[in-house]
Formats: structure tokens, sequence, C-alpha cells
């Protein structure tokens, strides 16, 4: 079966919120910048802003009736800037007008008197001057102290990995609709209803039951509409309830990439010991996150990272420190992998490092350390039913890895100018919230008189195919033929409390709540049914819309069957709730299960570099990936093929650039460069591991959204490795992404280590 | 088809067919086509990606009428202003849509090639624009034509798939490009009664453009920097006027009118000849989607120090056909640049037609680097036109962007080049000399020290490139 959603996107009429009818009298907002990237806000001067054709109000944090306040996990971000400014593109009034072009003539002409205060952009910076987010955190195994005596070799360095911009191709935007007695309907581009819902009831300083969150589908996210989507909703329901209009919110492209968060660029100081057989003994790094101006989710992203410092390795010995550094730019967010990539770019760096001083090609210790069954993590958790041998191993044999490094070893032999590198990327990647309380979802199956089925969950369909793989369980589990059921919308009032999708889990989670009410409606009917035919009701089954009874066909089928079960007044509706078992982490011990289990994979990535202009293509990036049993591989081939092209533009070609003042330099798409078609890699192969399984997630299957995204850090190991055999006098360097000018630099700069 | 409004040649409204609608409207011929589809005419299909022709999402057929039927190509609706499409035929993803799904949307929903689907109407308009359009039918050309579309989600792979699968089952099967509408329809990639639609548009006589407008050739720039400037109207679009249109030789030289959008350059045998490889430089330039719209001159007045074609232009040594209430003059490309952003054009001139000498033997060569290497604005350009006589470089021509306030015509390089023959010492003593006149800034494209090494490192690729023996040291790269 094909993503039911596919035919009416290739149409044009899968509706997105800037595609909704207006309602009369829609008015529109704009959100008007700060100027400066930290300061005292002293003055708004709004004058020549309302006289403005079209203006209808100018609202700031004044005009905020309940909490002028969105933080989520920290409440440290106002909607509106109040006091004091600290970042640029922070918003500090809210223009409302007929049109948005009127709104945004106006924001213009806002002035706004800051004075300034001396901003801080690095991570380093800020962590000396002790300006953390939260207390820093600590994770340790073993003692790294007593084993670096032990040790054949101990090198250290330095990674750093920049941001990335989100560039969903639907930009943040909402609708908020004011109805009778006190009421909200906002229509929100996010991935975490719940949170718009509780952000627009906090500014408005109403409950949340007179809040309404729908999202008919987003236009991408990869996490940049997790917590990222509230300020834009609650601006927009700000300025309706002021104005008892509607009133929508819509970002153009340069708005959403000054003012929106985007992944967190990360600086690290590693250590890592290894004894003579290549075993890594002990590994020591800290992390230095720039967080941004807020927290938005940035504790959590930093937890993700710790978790998975150690990437897809079995280090004995290992201490890995985490800071939330806060600086004056735009808070940076949830993106797809969610500090699991920064982290596992600094183990790679940290291997390739030990590979240089030992003089072995790096495979050789990724091999020698990858995590087998009951390996402990630095988080105290044990790994189960580890793929990480099998798909390193496979990826090697189906691609002919050996054929390949030799093929590369004769061409950089033969070129003068040309330089060929191979890598290999292991990924081992934990499926949960880390934050246990989220790992739980809500789902509401009806079935209607005629037969048909309606389902609603929590899970918010961004393209990743949630609500495809949802469907079909519950058609799996009512026995009924995929078009009989019909997938919601994502609606605060029909599933409440909804986790944000994301974590990769809205499919495990969602997809079971629905498994779950669908069982409980099955139940039912086969129970109606057990009466009706004079059988058990553990005999009857339903396929195909009919009913069978002891393996046999009845001449009984579903329609009748719900016919008569709602004449018997048998409830045809089932809410269901899943929470992840065996889940428990102690933040103060830093020790527990966060996960339900681990995704494996490896990828093989081949590059090549032309030395006289320090530019280089992708040739071939080909991954074995566990998929556990697949629900709908071309789903899933789809998110695998998507997170790598996107991970390969982390590491190569997306750079964000601020100037010294803290403007985004990169605010425009021809600027800020995403892989378009000539950048994805001539080869792009995908092969999940066959006869893969996996008890703890629904149907068997295994979380995909993720993962994938992470095989893109190969690139830039495959790009080292072919710049080091141009010059193979030149050390490594770890500074993503590998623009041309690094590249060039590396080639050319007579000395040294790159800058 | 419905006619909305009757009008008259003369009076401010503007006649097109949108899909199989006429539409006369008073709206602002400076309004981008974008706002007017969704705002005005609810075809919320097309959407808002970036506003600056960067990702393909507004993507819409124009078909232009002439002699032998309705031409169509893809452009961005987000950067064509309405003036653009009077007397033209309109054709939005709606207007694709039939019963079933076309065969491109088939192929898309077959392969998964849409995840979150807020680029798919985009691909699937420029596919069938492809299918339609004046390339011929094949998977490498299925792909070209999405390259000005950007995906987030799948990757490309998908699309790729689904482009092949395109370029297979049509590639043996469709009629030359011009006659391909009936086979098209027959086959359900364009809807039953797509060809009546633009019946009235050739009789039509066209409405002379306003007196006093601001001037626009394919708007690919000026709609990006400051798109509210247009609004007030009136406008002189310049694809309007034919005077300003198409590629001939005269006496030697290669003339290409001002208004030629440069996918024209890439297709003109002419000019293919006159400048080997530029089609393939081209390619690297902009998206098929930009090409069909932006145009040479447009390339010359935005005077980007950057601008691709300005360079080659600077190499090539062309010149300026100008007209002005003054009269008409002629003026070397060398000459027009003079500050940053400022040209040698005084207020109411206009470039007619830019020209350079068809040199028999000319070897031309472009190199380029961006952070991404297709459809990027470059960190470094440069481009390098030269004869061989008697085994020694003759009228040389040597440019470089990025590496000053103006596209850079290196004038000291180029003449100490000149008489001597290609061998390594004097492309050595090019590349050091090619050092002292390159002065770059720090930006977001690079830092002035990599631009100034990078430049003298493309400047030795382009005699490596040219003289694969003697400069490139022979055998493999």
């Amino acid at each position: 079966m094909k993503n039911f959603d596919t035919p009416g996107h290739t149409r044009g009429s899968s509706p997105f919120i800037d595609d909704l009818p207006e309602l009369p009298g829609t008015l529109h907002g704009v959100a008007v910048p700060s100027p400066v990237a930290h300061g005292i806000l002293r003055d708004l001067d709004l004058s020549a802003a309302l006289v403005t054709d079209g203006v209808v109000r100018v609202l700031t944090a004044g005009n905020v009736p309940g909490e002028n306040q969105i933080g989520g996990i920290i409440p440290d971000e106002p909607l509106l800037a109040e006091g004091e400014v600290h970042f640029v593109g922070q918003p500090v009034a809210l223009v409302v007008a007929d049109s948005p072009l009127a709104a945004r003539r106006a924001a213009k002409k806002v002035r706004v008197d800051v004075e300034e205060l001396p901003p801080l952009f690095d991570p380093r910076e800020a962590a000396a001057r002790g300006m953390f987010i939260a207390p820093p955190r600590r994770l340790v195994l073993g003692d790294p102290d007593l084993a670096w005596p032990g040790c054949e070799v101990v090198v250290e360095g330095r990674a750093d990995t920049g941001g990335q911009e989100h560039l969903y191709l639907e930009m943040q935007g909402a609708v908020a609709v004011p109805e009778a007695r006190g009421r909200m309907v906002v229509h929100s581009s996010t991935q975490a209803p719940t949170a718009v819902q509780r952000a627009v009831a906090g500014v408005l300083g109403w409950a949340m039951n007179r809040v309404e969150v729908n999202v008919p589908r987003l236009g991408g996210a990869f996490g940049g509409k997790e917590d990222q989507a509230n300020a834009w909703a609650a601006l927009a329901a700000l300025a309706a309830a002021e104005l008892d209009r509607p009133v929508k919110v819509v970002l153009q492209r340069h708005e959403d990439l000054r003012m929106t968060g985007k992944r967190h660029p990360y600086s690290a100081d590693f250590k890592i010991g290894l004894s003579r057989d290549l075993r890594i003994q002990a590994y020591e790094v800290t992390l230095y996150q720039n967080s941004g101006a807020a927290a938005d989710l940035s504790t959590a992203v930093l937890e993700r990272s710790l978790f998975h410092a150690t990437n897809s390795y079995y280090i004995p010995h290992v201490r890995v420190t985490g800071m939330c550094c806060r600086t004056h730019l735009p808070p940076f967010t949830a993106f797809r992998g969610f500090g699991g990539p920064q982290a596992m770019f600094v183990m790679e760096a940290a291997i390739a490092r030990a590979a240089e001083a030992l003089g072995v090609p790096a495979w050789r210790i990724q091999d020698r350390n990858l995590l087998r069954d009951q390996d402990e993590l630095p988080c105290g958790m044990r790994v189960h039913q580890s793929q990480a041998r099998r798909s390193f191993d496979e990826v090697r044999e189906r691609f002919n890895f050996e054929g390949v490094r030799s093929d590369i070893d004769r061409f950089n032999a033969e070129h003068r100018r040309q330089k060929q590198g191979l890598s290999l990327m292991p990924v081992c990647f934990g499926i949960s919230f880390t934050n246990t309380m989220l790992n739980q979802a809500g789902a509401l199956v009806h079935v209607y008189t005629d037969g048909s089925a309606s389902v609603s969950t929590g899970a918010v369909e961004m393209g990743q195919g949630v609500n495809t793989k949802i469907l079909r369980i519950v058609a799996r589990t009512l026995g009924l033929d995929e078009g009989c059921v019909h997938m919601e919308h994502t609606n605060t009032t029909r599933v409440a409390n909804t986790s944000p999708t994301a974590a990769s889990s809205g499919a495990d989670l969602n997809g079971m709540a629905a498994l779950l009410a669908a069982q409980t409606l099955r139940e039912r009917l086969q129970a109606v049914a057990g009466e009706l035919l004079g059988v058990s009701a553990a005999s009857v089954e339903m396929c195909h819309g009919q009913v069978l009874a002891e393996g046999a066909s009845r001449e009984l089928s579903w329609a009748g069957l719900v016919e008569t079960a709602y004449q018997r007044r048998i409830n045809l509706s089932a809410q269901a709730l899943y929470a992840t078992p065996h889940l428990q982490y102690d933040k103060q011990q830093e020790k527990g299960t966060p996960f339900a289990y681990h995704v494996f994979g490896t990828a093989m990535t081949r590059v090549t570099v032309d030395c006289l202009r320090g530019t280089y293509t992708v040739d071939a990036v080909q991954a074995v990936h566990d998929a556990g049993r697949s629900l709908d591989p071309l789903i899933d081939r789809g998110q695998a093929e998507g997170g790598i092209v996107q991970g390969i533009g982390w590491m190569t070609m997306e750079d964000l650039v601020y100037d010294a003042a803290g403007h985004l330099r990169s605010n425009a798409l021809s600027t800020y460069k995403v892989p378009d078609l000539h950048a994805v890699p001539g080869m792009l192969e995908v092969a999940f591991l066959e006869d893969a399984d996996n008890p703890r997630a629904v149907m068997r299957s295994k979380a995909i959204g993720e993962p994938p995204f992470m095989y893109g850090i190969g690139t830039y190991f495959a790009l080292l490795q072919a710049l080091q055999a141009f010059r193979p006098d030149r050390p490594a360097f770890f500074e993503a992404p590998m623009t041309p000018e690094r590249v060039f630099r590396f080639l050319h700069d007579p000395s040294g280590t790159d800058g | 088809m419905q006619n909305i409004h009757s009008t008259s040649p003369g009076d401010s409204t503007i006649h097109f067919v949108l899909n199989r609608q006429v539409v006369d409207t008073p709206a602002s011929p400076g309004m981008v086509l974008l706002d007017f589809l969704r705002r005005e005419h609810r075809l919320v299909g097309t959407k808002e990606g970036c506003r600056e022709g960067d990702c393909g999402a507004c993507t819409v057929l124009l078909g232009e009428p002439g002699p032998d039927g309705v031409r169509y190509r893809t452009v961005a609706s987000c950067l064509l202003p309405l003036a653009a499409v009077a007397d033209r035929h309109v054709v939005t993803i709606e207007g694709l849509n039939h019963a079933t799904l076309t065969p491109v949307q088939q192929a898309i929903v077959d392969e998964g090639a849409t995840q979150c689907g807020f680029c798919t109407p985009g691909f699937v308009v420029a596919l069938t624009g492809f299918l339609l359009g004046d390339e011929e039918v094949c998977a490498e050309q299925a792909l070209a034509a999405m390259e000005g579309n950007i995906c987030r989600c799948t990757g490309y792979v998908s699309l790729v798939r689904a482009a092949r699968r395109l370029g297979d089952r049509f590639g043996s099967g469709l009629p030359p490009p011009g006659q391909r509408i009936p086979a098209l329809m027959e086959a359900g990639v364009l809807p039953p009664g797509f060809d009546e639609a633009t019946g009235g548009l050739g009789e039509r006589v066209p409405v002379p453009p306003p007196a006093g407008g601001m001037i626009v050739a394919g708007g690919t720039d000026l709609f990006v920097q400051d798109p509210e400037k247009f609004l007030p109207g009136p406008l002189r679009s310049l694809d309007r006027e034919p005077g300003l249109h198409g590629i001939r030789v005269e006496g030697g030289d290669v003339c290409i009118g001002a208004a030629t959008p440069t996918e024209d350059l890439l297709q003109s045998a002419e000019v293919r000849a006159a400048v080997p490889g530029i089609e393939h430089y081209l390619r690297l330039v902009s998206s098929r989607l930009m090409r069909h719209r932006a145009t040479v001159a447009g390339n010359l007045v935005n005077a980007s120090p950057i601008g691709d074609l300005s360079i080659m232009l600077l190499a090539l040594d062309a010149v300026l056909d100008i007209s002005g209430e003054a009269g008409r003059r002629t003026l070397p490309v060398r000459s027009f640049f003079k500050a940053y952003k400022d040209v040698d054009l005084r207020p109411g001139e206009l470039i007619e037609a830019i020209r350079w000498a068809s040199t028999p033997g000319r070897m031309f060569h472009f190199e380029k680097v961006s952070k991404r290497r297709y459809l990027d604005i470059a960190s470094v350009n440069t481009a390098l036109s030269l004869t061989l006589e008697g085994g020694l470089m003759r009228r040389v021509g040597l440019s470089a962007g990025g590496v000053a306030p103006v596209p850079l015509f290196l004038a000291e390089t180029s003449a100490g080049l000149e008489g001597q023959p290609p061998e390594p010492a004097v492309v050595d003593e090019a590349v050091t000399r090619a050092g002292s006149e390159l002065a770059p800034i720090d930006d977001v494209r690079g830092s002035a020290d990599y631009k100034r090494r990078l430049a003298q490192s493309l400047i030795r690729a382009h005699f490596i490139e040219l003289f694969p023996e003697s400069i490139g040291g022979g055998g493999s790269p």
C-alpha cells in the first residue's frame, strides 16, 4: 500500500495551514524582530506603524493577559520581549493588519530602541562565564582515570559541528479562530499539539479545555516544529483573543530563517585511549552545546547527546560531560537526531585521531569495538539484540568494501589532482523519549454504523507516513480493507495530552495505542459475533470485512456485525493509552534504562575530491539498516534516503553564518544551500537487514525517522581520508561542515591545522 | 471556457488564460503571479516556499502563443509579475488535474516520491513541463527538469526513480517538441480539452507596453530584491518586446537580444558553436526554471560582482548596443562596470543587444566554485577566452568574479598572456600576476584570503583543462 496522502499531494489538494480557506474578517499578524542580539529594551515607538494603511493593532508584551511565557521545559522564553532582548530576531511586537502586506509594511516602521549590551556567541566562552541553561551533567562508566595508564596510545583533540537550518518547505504558521463561550480554535503547523495548547492557554490565561488545537498535516518539520511552533500559534491566539477576529500568522522564508531556532552547534574536547589490539579502553568527552538564548529543548537534546556519546561501540571506561551554554542566538532546538549526531561526530573524530596515531585505518578500530548483547552503555542500560556486528559485516560484504578499497588505492596512486576516500559509519540510536514521561500516547477509534472506522491519535503527519502505518495497524486488527479506515486530523479535543511527534517514536507509540484501541473493539465485536453464530468469541476472526468463525466463512459481514452490535448497544468507540514499559531513568545517579530498544546500521561512503579546486562529489552511500519488520518498506526506504541526504547536507554544504553582531548572514535560500538534485550521491542504496526482529515495538517494527540521518557523518570522514591522501603531512581536523573553503585550506595551506 | 470580463486593447486590465478560464484583471501588473493565484483565485496548490526562485514550490507553466502554436515553459510564479503573463496561458497544478492521476502524478505515487507533499505540486508541474517542452524525452533530461525544485524530505532518490520511469515510458513515443499536446492529452498527462483553452489568445492584438513604466526583463533578481517597489505599477516588461529577443549571427558577430532568456542561449546552435562548452557552463549557473526567465542583459545590469554571465561576457570581449533618448551607442562590457552595483547606463537608456565576435578556433573555459556545486552563487568564478595562432595565445580575455566590487576583467594578466605560448612558466607567471589584480572581501561565501587563492587555482585550472598535455602534465588528472 502507498501512503494514502500521496495522491492528494501530487494534485496539490492536501491543504497546509496557509492553504486553509480564510474566514471573513481574518487578520494577519507579523512579528517585529529585535534588531540587536543583546540589550535593554528601552522603548517601542509604534506611532508610524499604527497609522499605516490596513493596520488594526500593534501588540506588545503589555497586551498579554496571561503569562508572557512560552518556554516548554524551563520558563525562560517570553512570547514578546520584555525588559531585555536576547537575540536578533526575537519578537518584540506583533503588528496586526488586514493583509500580510500591510502588516509587513507596518512592522518595518516600528522603531525598536535598545540599549545594547555585549553579546556572546561562543559556547566555550559562555561556559567559562558560567552561563548555563541548566547545571552541567555527567555520565560515568568505569573509571577512565584508572584506565589511561594501561593504554597503548592516548590521544586528545577537539571537534566542532555547525548548526543546521531545518528548511521544512512549509514555513511556521498558525491560524487562531475565536469561538463563542470563550473558546479558541488554533490550526497550527506543529509537531506538538499539546505544547501549543499549553502555550496558548498560558498566554491567554485560560484553562486548557478552552483551547482546541487542530493539525491537518505539516509540510516538513524535522524537529523544527516541536517547540518552535508555539510562538506563532500563541501570537495568533493573543491577537485573535484581543480583537475577537480570526488571526493568521504565517512566516515568510526570510523571517523563518532569521527568527526560528535550528540544530545546536556543538564544540567538544575528547580524549581516547586504546590498547595495542585496538580495543578502546577509555573515552572522555566534554560537550559544549550552543543552546542559544533560551532553553527550548536544549536540556533534552543534551541528554540524548550524553546517551549517544559512544555511538555503536562498547567502551569500558567513559566519562561524558555536557553543558547547555546560553548565548545570544535564537534558541537552538530539536532537529532529526536530537543531539545524537553531534555526539557521534565527536566519537568518530576520536577514532579517526586514534587511527592516525596508530597508523591503522579507522574501520579497524570501529570493527574491534562494536556493541554486543549485554554490553553496558554509559547510561547503565545493557544492549539487547545488537545488530551492530551484523550490519557492519553485511555492508562490507554486500557492497564489496575490500574491492572498493583497493580501487581507491589504485585511483589515488594514479591521480595527482583527484583523490578518493572511503568510510564506514556504524550507527546505534536509542528509541524512546529520554524523558520517560513522554513515552505515552493515546488513540481513539470509532466504528460507525455502516462499518467504516475512523482513527484519531496524537501523531502528527509530516510526511513520515505515520498515519499510513497507524491506518494499516488498525485495518489489520479489525480485519478491514485499508480503504474502510479513515485517519482524522490530529486534534486535542479527540486525543488529549499528546506527546510531540518526535524522537522517531510517532509510529511506535501512537501505533501501539491505536492497536490497543482496535483490539478492544475487536474483542467487543468478537463477543457479539460469538453469540450470533453460537461459537466461542475466541474462534471469531475478521478478514476483508467478512466474519470467520472456527476458520470458516460465515453468512455474516463486518457491516452486519457492526449493525447488530449497535442495536445491542455495544460501545463502538474505544480509547486507549500506550505507555512504553520498563523505562526508568535516575538523573541523580545518571543510570537507568532510557530506551525501549536501539536501531542499528552501517553506511559505507565513497567520495572524490578535486584537489585543484577544493570541491568534491559524494559518489556512493550504501547502507545496511535495521528496520525490524518494516510496517511499510516503501515509506521506510524514503525515510532512510531522505535522512541520509539531510545528514550529508549537515556535514558538507549547510553552513550557518552569523556576523559579529549576531545577524544571520546565510539568511536566504540563495546563501544557505541545502542539497539539490545534483548533490545526491551518485549511488544511494539502502538495504534492510533480513530477518530482523523487534519484540519491543508495534508489530515487531522499528522506528525509522532519525537513525539514517547519522549515516551522513560518514561523508565527513570519507572526505577527510581523501584530503589526507593529497596531504599526508597534515593531521586530520574535525570541524564540520566540510565546506569547499575548509577543503581548499586543508589542501593548500602551507602547514599547521585548519583554523 | 468562460469569458468573465470582456476587454478591449488599451484598457488597464491584464488579459490571460488561467488554466481554462479567461481572466481580465485590474490587479497591479507588478503583483507577482503567486500571490494572484493564491489570494485572488484560491489556487493554493501552487505553494510559497522562498519567494526567490530557489525552491520551485511555486512552479507553473507559462504558455506563449506563437506561429506554431503555444510553447510552454516552467517558470517560478513567485518572481513573475502579472505584466509578464498578459496574453499568455498560465497552467497551475489545478489545471493539470483531471479525474484520475496523470502519469506524472502516478509515477510519484508509485515510487513513494512524496513525503510531506509541500514541494510535490512543483515537481509535478516541472515534470509535466518537461514532457511538454523543447527537450529530448529521456531520463537524463527528466532529471534536469527537476533541478530547480528543492525537496527536503525524500533525498530525491525516489523522485529520480519516478523521473526515470517517465523518461522510459515516454522516451520513444512522443512527437517532436511543439507537437506533443494531442499525444500528451491522449496519454492523460494533460487533461481533456487542454488545447481548447488557448483558442482566443493568438488572435488578440497584444496591448503595447505602457510608457514610462519601470523596466523589468526576467525579473529573477529584481523581484527577489524588492518586490514591493513594483506593486504600484506600471511596468515595462521587456519580454513583450520582440525586438529585444532572439539570437542571430550578424557580420561575424554573435548577437543576443537583451531580453533573451538564458535557456535560449543554451539551446542555440550559433552560441554553442561560438563558445565551446557554454551549454555545460550555463547549467552550472542556474536551474532551467530560472533560465526560462533570467536574461543576459539582466545579469549585466544587476552588476553582481559574481554574475556568471557577466564574467563570461567579459572574457569574450562582448560589446553592448545601448539605446536612449540621446540616441544609440556601443560600449564594451569591459567598460560597463564602474563601481559596486554601478554601471555605465544613463537614465532612460536600455541595453538592446549583446554582441561578440564569432572568432574561429576560439578556446573558452569557465570555472566556478560554490558551496553547492550546482545552482548556487559562486564564491569565485572565472572565464578565459583565447585563440591559438602559431602556438601562441592571442585575443586573451581573462575575467573573475567574487574578487572585486565589480565583475573583473583582469587586464594586466590578459595582456601579459598575449602572444605567449601555453607553457607552465607562462601560466605560473599569469597566476602570480592575477593575484595582484584581485581584491576580494570577506563575506558569507568565503574569506578574502580563500577567494584570492581559489581564484588563482581556478585560473590555473583553465589552462590545465584547455592544454591538458602541456600544462596539465598529461596522463590522469
